[in-house]
């Protein structure tokens, strides 16, 4: 957790220095107040005062209720500064590492977390500065001046006090103790409820159509049981809280009192009933002015018990912070400045890839070699789990190869920056992505300028005739995930933001399955004919898609088994050929 | 467990919506059978707060033994202090006992209402039609599940018992302070309703400030969902720095809302203390000008006395308060789970008799003028007809939106049919139960469905008696047995997201479940969309063989799947515009023959 405390500037630490400097000056005020008290105690007991002196007890102790008032607030804006422009500090850090993670930092912390992390956890954070770290200055100083001040008057005082605060203590830190673990617990159990519930809601036909509502019932009761009975362990012992905490606190002005009444009997009659009274009178108004103290003690270490009750929480959610900002991505940038004559060049030698610690035994990619030129097309075709996706995403560099290198344009991949590198290479991934926004500023994501006549071209390039039948056209809003378009309208949308990017490679992952048999013609052609000087590499499931592709790889298992024309292959690639033979009938051939 | 952060929060929620009695009264209603345990617990909160009210007035009793004792010779006469004493001992003593019993009672009462709403929610989910998935999203009802339930459990047991005590503390106090003193009374009322009324300024200040924070967060959740979901895509065009410029913008904005709304809420405490003095200071100032005034009713111990009443009359009037945000906040939560709860069920379907078993089903399918809409406006499926014969293999095709999904919802019973009939051999599905519908049919949807459990678990789901040579059997079948042996623990793998299954290898595994449960009809619902063809040629095989003796419908999109079929229903805009085998269906060069040209038409 402390390591988070870099994150703090100069002025916030100067504020934190002014703050504890006003805390002092607020416990000062409040420990002064019982002062007044004696006085005023003294006067009813005396019952021959003036009222003036009442009235000027009065009003300095109200002075001082006064300014250790101002004393808190000016001490509650100054704190909410430091903490809100910490947790934004933290924010944008935590923002600014995750967007340098790859994609396998990305699935360790899976993106629901990173979410939590980033909203959630700061949160966390930053309500623990703003109230926290001004109990944590100010309950101490209060309890430490306060037992000070205490201590000057009677030892069987001080010790009622100290044996109540042992008792608050010592029965918090174990009602604390018994029910942290099963707090952890009841969050564990609430994400299985979540799990459960989102299984019987997302699988909600799957269910009826195995009639198996029992057995979903069943695994529900099973969680909800453990639950309930964590929740009423937990009640039940926190509820002990409250009334064990106005004992103590009831209890000790009982004490007090008690301890009063036998002091005042204590005192030796000398033998002048004048002094006696005047003694006994000055032992009751230290008696009022001690309750009132023992109060503020009481009160100083609720507070830290308070923070104890928190802190936990908080260090969990430092923790997971740290985390993340501790975390290096895999993927290291490269010196950039790259010289190359070369354009739109894709070469690969004797590359292999491996997930590394998954529950796989074996390569993901196992010595892929070839190579591709400016202008031509190279698809790639093969089984699901094949390694498609994770060949063509090693060439932006979204995983590094565990083995070999890949080229682009003569040179490896990792002595590019990222960015040179992701310029040169345009990419419409497997699953349509749309961002909240306009059309155009989804066409024209990422890129600097925005040219409305590139804009139409790429619309139209990508057939998507659908954005001319809207009313605001290319203008028209994206809803969050875009999910006012369909599958086939996204997934053109995204070729229209990869054809727009202009670059000397583009990437089509899959891109085409999702359109129909005539749309993906269409695209098609309108690309073949356009692109002419652009490499592009075209991953899909159909033979008609591919079949006129300059070279096709065949993949299987993460292996070459086949590269060449469709013609060729259909020759010398079994594999291939009973693809074809599944799609096509032999005459279509 | 009360945090100490509670209040400001709590509030800020509560103020937004208006309290719905409705839904609270049939929270109460729910409760019945705690009746008498709540009555009791009730009971106790009022008997706790009597002995705090007592409890305050017995200290000046105590006091003035003291200060009497003082100005006499002998003392204090500790036989009179001591039987006080031990009076007051047992008042807290027994205080202390009946809050504690009083929340036990409630906690107790709580959490089984609670358990037994999530219990209910749950089991609607599988009472209610599909048509209410349609309009609810997923974590609208989870949300309901674990937040709502949550907030009700949190809230009422305690804010119930709380509101009690807490009226009758302030009856109490007010009554006991007017009976002792109604000068002191009037100051002790007067200077803390000057602090609450301090305090409900702020708190309406900071409203607008905490509203315009959760805005905040709101929008960055969103932003950074959409970029942490695709942060592929935002690398690829290499649009990181303008994304961050995006979230620094509402990153900023958040700070300034953070930061008025956190100071406002830092205020309380210190307004509420101060309060708390200015209370003090009157009493005494008042007291003792009473006192001085030679009025003999005002002694220190009435001094004293007051200032615990203060405590005990502000006290009540800030439980209350939070009780009122507290209910707030239980309303609008039992309003959405009740909201759920009422939604209209399927139809009991328990008084029906007739029983279709499974192994003696032929497999003859009649949809005989069949006319359905999702809604009243638009007829999706209009006067459908077609008459399916024991083991023929039936596909489906048509454009997106065309109603194939819809035949498959009609056939399931998911959804019921507006107008005509779905026959199995020669019984109308609406005479038979749903559950007895589901047991005819396999079936494989769009959307794999796998579940956090094994692999094992997920291939017999709700079956019994499956060996493990079956398994091997199926999943040799679905090409999935080299995949399995791959893994270190076999079937017991776990299924979870660090395997990373890809969509074909999920899909396969809802295959193999389909064929463990053996069913004699089968609906395929573009369940190899997502599977390469050279996958779909191996589960095809396995199919051909499950298919066999089998009536089954098939969705695809891929029109050579379904070459093979003995009927294809070419479907457009809800009507069957075509049908016929494949042959019949190009030769008659409609609109089957041009979805299948395109496929292969050359480019360039």
């Amino acid at each position: 957790m402390f390591k988070l405390l870099k994150y703090l500037k100069k002025t916030d630490w100067l504020l934190i220095a002014v703050s504890v400097g006003l805390i002092v000056v607020q416990v000062w005020l409040e420990l002064t107040m019982p002062d007044y008290t004696k006085a005023l105690t003294g006067i009813v007991l005396a019952g021959n005062a003036e009222m003036g002196e009442v009235w000027r007890n009065g009003g300095l102790m109200l002075a001082c209720a006064a300014g250790s008032l101002l004393a808190a607030i000016a001490c509650s804006v100054l704190i909410s500064k430091v903490a809100s422009s910490f947790s934004k500090t933290l924010r944008t850090e935590l923002f600014n590492k995750i967007s340098t993670f790859s994609d396998a930092e990305m699935k360790k912390f899976s993106t629901a977390s990173l979410i939590t992390r980033t909203t959630n956890d700061v949160m966390q954070m930053q309500n623990f500065m703003a109230m926290g770290v001004q109990l944590l200055f100010k309950a101490p100083i209060m309890a430490i001046w306060a037992i000070c001040k205490i201590s000057e008057t009677d030892i069987s005082w001080t010790t009622a006090v100290i044996v109540c605060v042992g008792v608050i203590v010592v029965c918090i830190g174990i009602l604390v103790g018994i029910c942290l673990p099963r707090f952890k617990k009841i969050q564990k159990l609430t994400d299985d409820i979540n799990n459960v519930t989102r299984e019987n809601v997302a699988g909600v036909r799957v269910v009826r159509a195995f009639n198996a509502e029992a057995y979903q019932e069943g695994k529900f009761e099973k969680v909800n049981d453990k639950i309930t009975k964590n929740h009423l362990f937990t009640s039940r012992a926190m509820g002990f809280m409250m009334p064990v905490m106005t004992i103590a606190m009831n209890g000790l002005s009982l004490a007090i009192y008690w301890i009063g009444a036998v002091l005042v009997n204590n005192i030796a009659f000398s033998g002048d009933p004048i002094a006696l009274m005047q003694s006994r009178g000055a032992l009751i108004e230290n008696m009022s002015a001690f309750s009132m103290y023992a109060m503020r003690v009481v009160m100083a270490f609720m507070m830290l018990i308070m923070i104890f009750i928190v802190l936990p929480r908080t260090m969990v959610s430092a923790k997971r912070i740290v985390e993340v900002l501790k975390t290096e991505p895999s993927i290291v940038d490269g010196k950039g400045t790259v010289k190359t004559d070369k354009v739109g060049e894709i070469e690969f030698r004797n590359v292999s890839f491996s997930y590394g610690d998954s529950g796989y035994s074996e390569c993901a990619l196992s010595n892929i070699s070839f190579k591709v030129n400016k202008g031509e097309t190279l698809a790639i075709i093969g089984a699901t789990g094949s390694s498609k996706t994770t060949l063509v995403n090693m060439i932006p560099r979204f995983h590094d190869a565990t083995d070999g290198e890949v080229l682009v344009d003569g040179v490896n991949v990792r002595d590019y920056s990222e960015k040179e590198l992701r310029d040169k290479i345009a990419l419409a991934t497997q699953k349509a992505v749309l961002f909240k926004g306009t059309i155009k500023e989804n066409i024209t994501y990422g890129a600097d300028e925005i040219d409305d006549e590139r804009v139409a071209q790429a619309v139209e390039l990508s057939h998507s005739d659908f954005v001319k039948d809207l009313e605001a056209g290319v203008d028209a809003e994206v809803a969050q995930g875009g999910t006012n378009f369909s599958g086939g309208q996204k997934q053109r949308l995204s070729i229209a933001r990869a054809l727009y990017k202009n670059a000397e490679i583009i990437i089509f992952d899959d891109t085409f399955s999702a359109l129909d048999y005539k749309t993906d013609m269409l695209v098609r052609k309108s690309i073949n004919e356009n692109l002419k000087d652009t490499t592009v590499i075209i991953v899909a499931q159909r033979i008609g898609t591919i079949k006129d592709a300059d070279k096709i790889l065949v993949l299987d298992e993460g292996k070459i088994v086949g590269q060449g024309t469709h013609k060729e292959l259909l020759e010398n690639c079994e594999i291939y050929k009973e693809i074809a033979l599944s799609q096509l009938s032999k005459e279509e051939l | 467990m009360p945090g100490p952060f509670g209040p400001g929060r709590g509030m800020s929620q509560g103020a937004r919506e208006k309290t719905d009695f409705k839904a609270i009264k049939k929270l109460f209603a729910y409760c019945k059978a705690y009746l008498p345990a709540i009555i009791v617990a009730l009971l106790l909160a009022v008997a706790g707060a009597v002995t705090s009210i007592v409890g305050a007035d017995r200290v000046r009793g105590l006091i003035d033994i003291i200060t009497d004792g003082a100005k006499q010779l002998a003392g204090v006469d500790m036989s009179a202090f001591v039987s006080a004493a031990v009076v007051m001992v047992c008042l807290y003593g027994g205080g202390a006992i009946a809050n504690y019993l009083q929340q036990y009672i409630m906690a107790g009462v709580t959490q089984k209402t609670a358990k037994k709403l999530r219990t209910q929610i749950n089991q609607k989910i599988n009472k209610l039609p599909l048509k209410y998935f349609d309009t609810t999203t997923r974590g609208d009802i989870l949300s309901r599940v674990t937040n709502d339930v949550d907030t009700i459990s949190q809230t009422l047991g305690s804010t119930i018992a709380n509101l009690v005590n807490a009226i009758a503390l302030f009856v109490g106090v007010v009554i006991m302070m007017f009976v002792s003193n109604w000068v002191l009374a009037l100051v002790t009322i007067g200077t803390s309703i000057v602090g609450f009324l301090l305090m409900f300024v702020i708190l309406g200040k900071s409203q607008k400030y905490f509203n315009r924070r959760q805005e905040n967060l709101g929008e960055m959740n969103g932003q950074i969902e959409e970029v942490f979901t695709n942060h592929t895509v935002v690398k690829a065009y290499n649009a990181e720095e303008k994304q961050k410029e995006k979230f620094e913008n509402v990153n900023k904005k958040l700070f300034a809302n953070n930061w008025k709304s956190q100071s406002l809420a830092g205020l309380m405490q210190p307004l509420m203390g101060f309060a708390g003095n200015l209370s003090y200071v009157a009493i005494f100032i008042v007291g003792v000008a009473l006192a001085l005034s030679g009025s003999t009713a005002v002694t220190f111990g009435t001094i004293i006395s007051f200032t615990m009443y203060a405590n005990l009359f502000s006290q009540p009037l800030t439980t209350i308060a939070q009780s009122m945000a507290s209910i707030q906040q239980a309303s609008a939560a039992s309003k959405r789970i009740f909201e759920m709860l009422e939604e209209s069920e399927l139809v009991d379907e328990r008084g029906k008799i007739v029983m279709l078993p499974a192994e003696k089903v032929e497999g003859n399918v009649e949809f005989k003028n069949v006319k359905f809409g999702y809604n009243k406006e638009e007829e999706i499926i209009k006067n459908f007809s077609a008459d399916l014969r024991k083991g023929q293999k039936v596909a489906i095709v048509g454009p997106t939106g065309a109603g194939k999904t819809t035949i498959v919802n009609l056939l399931m019973r998911f959804y019921e049919v507006d107008e005509g009939d779905i026959l199995i051999d020669g019984v109308s599905i609406k005479d038979i139960t749903r559950e007895n519908v589901h047991d005819l049919f396999d079936m494989i949807l769009q959307d794999t469905w796998l579940f956090e459990g094994t692999i094992r678990e997920n291939l017999v789901y709700g079956k019994e008696g499956v060996t493990d040579e079956k398994l091997d059997e199926v999943c040799s079948a679905v090409g999935l047995k080299h995949f399995i042996q791959t893994l270190k623990k076999g079937y017991d793998t776990k299924l979870d997201n660090s395997l990373g299954l890809s969509e074909g290898q999920k899909q396969q595994l809802t295959i193999a479940r389909a064929m463990i449960k053996d069913s004699p009809l089968l609906i395929l619902d573009e369940a190899t969309s997502s599977v390469d063809t050279r996958t779909e040629i191996v589960i095809q095989e396995a199919m051909d063989k499950l298919t066999e003796g089998r009536t089954s419908f098939v969705i695809a999109h891929r029109l050579s799947t379904i070459k093979n079929a003995d009927v294809i229903l070419v479907l457009k805009d809800g009507d069957i515009i075509e049908q016929g085998d494949h042959e019949t269906l190009l030769a008659q060069n409609g609109f089957y023959a041009e979805l299948y040209n395109s496929q292969f038409a050359d480019v360039g």
